[in-house]
């Protein structure tokens, strides 16, 4: 593996880290559960059954919006919000990423030691 | 999906003649496209220099854990993006080698371990205890959230 490759790996890990932060919370967890079980849901349905208010609630999607977890959809006058599964997949990735990246030195040593 | 990256391969050499080229240090920068200051000293920090094209600037920092002569070869490494980062004020993940000797040649295992130990994987932790995709880490978000309401 070359250092320009494990840079190129150590900055995705860098774009990661606002999604890791946003679900390292309890509350955004559970947001996060409700939300992608099914239909986007508008701030008023997130906050009922919850023990938080309305501007609580409002702030931690506005956290999960921002880490690219959730996205807000206009729903007539009303904002919804929905889940977003691509940053997470995204995460999955970076492992995937750096095991390619140790196939290509690997290949490299293969053809040094039978060459 | 793990915190862990296991790779086998099958190499048609000898295993002392992979051992040397995991372990002098001109033979390892060659593959591993870096130019190593010297020798590799077990509990020693591993300095050099990348050669990588376009590259030149960035510096290499390992510390050589073990060197057990021809079976294994370890030693710990940052992923800071900084070129002037001290790996010993770094959290590193640990790179194992493995040989072993088989009819063909030498079975090399390379693991690289300990990425949870890299701040930002450990909250990711409860998402990684199974093997299977999305749906299955939100059923462990759902059961998760479901045991502590």
């Amino acid at each position: 593996m070359s250092r320009r490759s494990h840079s190129r790996i150590s900055g995705k890990r860098q774009a990661h880290a606002p999604v890791f932060a946003a679900l390292g919370d309890e509350t955004r967890l559970a947001l996060v559960a409700k939300l992608c079980a099914g239909q986007p849901r508008s701030i008023s349905q997130l906050t009922e059954g919850s023990h938080l208010t309305r501007q609580a609630i409002t702030k931690h999607l506005r956290v999960l919006q921002n880490a690219g977890v959730v996205h807000s959809v206009r729903i007539g006058r009303e904002s919804r919000f929905a889940f977003n599964p691509e940053p997470m997949e995204e995460i999955k990735k970076y492992l995937d990423l750096v095991s390619e990246q140790w196939d290509q030195a690997l290949s490299r040593l293969k053809s040094l030691v039978e060459g | 999906m793990d915190n862990r990256i296991e790779k086998r391969i099958e190499l048609k050499a000898p295993v002392s003649r992979v051992w040397r080229a995991l372990t002098d240090h001109r033979e390892f920068g060659e593959w591993f496209r870096v130019k190593l200051d010297g020798p590799f000293v077990p509990g020693e920090i591993s300095r050099g220099q990348i050669t990588y094209p376009g590259y030149e600037h960035i510096k290499w920092q390992a510390v050589v854990q073990k060197m057990e002569p021809e079976r294994l070869f370890s030693f710990t490494w940052h992923h800071s993006l900084d070129p002037d980062a001290d790996i010993s004020k770094e959290p590193t993940t640990l790179v194992e080698f493995r040989l072993e000797k088989i009819e063909a040649g030498t079975l090399l295992t390379l693991t690289e371990s300990g990425f949870e130990n890299l701040p930002d994987d450990l909250r990711l932790e409860a998402f990684r205890r199974n093997d299977g995709g999305w749906n299955e880490q939100m059923k462990n978000i759902e059961s998760y959230v479901a045991q502590k309401p």
